[in-house]
């Protein structure tokens, strides 16, 4: 199927469908990111969006469709998960920094523990990224010293500290206060620019502006558009899509 | 009121002192034993497969719906019939205090296992999703990530049972094993002395059980999480 001229995409979601008893939240979505492309996905509370993007490195089990990430199937019983998800970054919306452990410890345990490199080499890196979101005087204290904003820049570290081939934010600035939206976002403009390959649940639309290649846009478990950044900004095509964009792009 | 004769105390020392390193290692080994199960049932208890935690519930609801000295009991005269068929030997393989080491740790593995499985219930679901979002496996997830922070916040209950699980090596007089209170009741009913003995042994298991509160709080404050 894949041809020289069109790899397979990073990301490759076909008709995923997911239930929860007899209630469907994801109903035959298919998208994909490419390798280096930023997706922003978008849509009200409710419609499937973080039960999309976690369905992306198998946090959330689907019961139809295919998704294949870097070419490996995640929803093969056989696929060694926590290997796949080892070279996913994902940041989450309540941080979900371990609050028992320094910032250091944060940003280097999954390097000893999951990719085997050794202290030295998980502190070089852990503190190199630490310094890049600006925190680097903030080693040594524990998630709880730091503001919403503070975390989540951690965070983003610690998932870069993987050295992931893409990333998902699952509504990375929602439970953040409003002065402190813009310091997580510029971290994520500037790793867009860099070219991380990056799927981003949020409804920050001056970030989809900005840097998105595509907007997908779901609503009730669906997909409803899928379309570049111009498409979408210019002429959302389905109504619920205008509406919910009249509402979000009023404030 | 003048007649206490406390001098029966330091006159059986040797025998009290025996008494308490038996209640002492006993109370030691169920602890870590029922701790170590106790949350070896938990995660079990918290599976999503049936296969595996089916069997682990019916047996914490088993034991606790036993009392505690039918369970010593059954295992000093189960233990040694079970062992027997194994080894082909015959009569008490196992003796008293083997036998009591194994009711205990069953029964403190099923009291602590409810202990542990409601740490690790207190603990968001996104922090276990974090850690598999590195990369962790089940086992790393749970003892990187889940169980330190489950066990900070058990701590307390954890000691209360605790105290109740020293208090309850008492009852292996049952089985005829020598602890601290049944060498003080010896040592009473040979000096006639129960009474100063009694106050002695209810002194020492208060003072024992205030300094074993007093630590916890001590570590726990050190261990303190600011969320």
């Amino acid at each position: 199927m894949s041809t020289p001229e069109s790899p397979r995409p990073m990301i490759d979601l076909r008709h995923v469908s997911k239930w929860y008893g007899p209630f469907q939240v994801l109903k035959d979505c298919t998208t994909k990111v490419e390798k280096g492309e930023v997706v922003v996905v978008c849509g009200p509370s409710g419609s499937g969006k973080s039960t999309l993007i976690k369905a992306v490195n198998g946090l959330e089990p689907f019961q139809e469709g295919e998704i294949v990430v870097n070419g490996i199937s995640v929803g093969d019983p056989k696929t060694n998960l926590p290997k796949l998800r080892a070279c996913i970054g994902m940041v989450f919306q309540n941080f979900e920094l371990f609050p028992h452990m320094s910032i250091t410890d944060n940003l280097t345990i999954g390097q000893v523990k999951v990719l085997g490199r050794t202290r030295e080499q998980a502190l070089e890196k852990g503190l190199k990224l630490l310094d890049r979101v600006g925190l680097l005087s903030q080693k040594d204290k524990y998630p709880g010293q730091l503001s919403g904003g503070q975390q989540q820049r951690v965070a983003i570290a610690r998932a870069l500290s993987m050295d992931p081939i893409a990333m998902l934010f699952d509504e990375p600035t929602s439970a953040l206060d409003p002065e402190m939206i813009n310091e997580v976002l510029d971290v994520m403009v500037q790793l867009a620019r860099e070219g991380m390959t990056m799927m981003v649940v949020t409804h920050e639309m001056g970030f989809a502006r900005k840097v998105a290649h595509r907007v997908v846009f779901m609503d009730h478990g669906q997909i409803v558009e899928d379309c570049t950044k111009d498409e979408f900004f210019g002429t959302a095509r389905s109504e619920r899509a205008q509406a919910f964009l009249s509402k979000i792009l009023h404030h | 009121m003048t007649e206490f004769d406390w001098g029966v105390i330091w006159k059986y020392r040797e025998a009290l002192w025996d008494g308490m390193l038996t209640s002492l290692k006993l109370f030691a080994i169920a602890l870590t034993g029922g701790i170590f199960f106790g949350t070896l049932l938990a995660m079990a208890r918290l599976s999503h497969w049936k296969a595996v935690s089916a069997p682990a519930a019916g047996f914490v609801n088993l034991i606790r719906a036993i009392p505690f000295i039918m369970a010593i009991f059954w295992f000093y005269f189960l233990t040694p019939m079970i062992v027997s068929k194994f080894t082909g030997q015959q009569g008490e393989a196992v003796g008293p205090f083997t036998s009591a080491v194994v009711a205990f740790i069953m029964v403190e593995s099923a009291y602590y296992s409810e202990i542990v499985r409601a740490g690790i219930q207190s603990i968001p679901r996104g922090q276990p999703s974090a850690a598999y979002a590195l990369g962790m496996n089940y086992w790393q997830s749970m003892g990187h990530v889940v169980l330190p922070q489950a066990f900070r916040n058990m701590l307390p209950v954890m000691l209360t049972q605790a105290v109740i699980l020293f208090q309850d090596t008492s009852l292996v007089y049952v089985v005829a094993l020598k602890d601290f209170l049944g060498a003080a009741s010896k040592a009473g009913q040979l000096t006639g002395r129960i009474v100063e003995l009694y106050l002695f042994v209810a002194v020492v298991f208060l003072v024992i059980c205030l300094a074993a509160s007093w630590g916890v709080k001590r570590l726990q404050a050190s261990l303190a999480v600011t969320r």
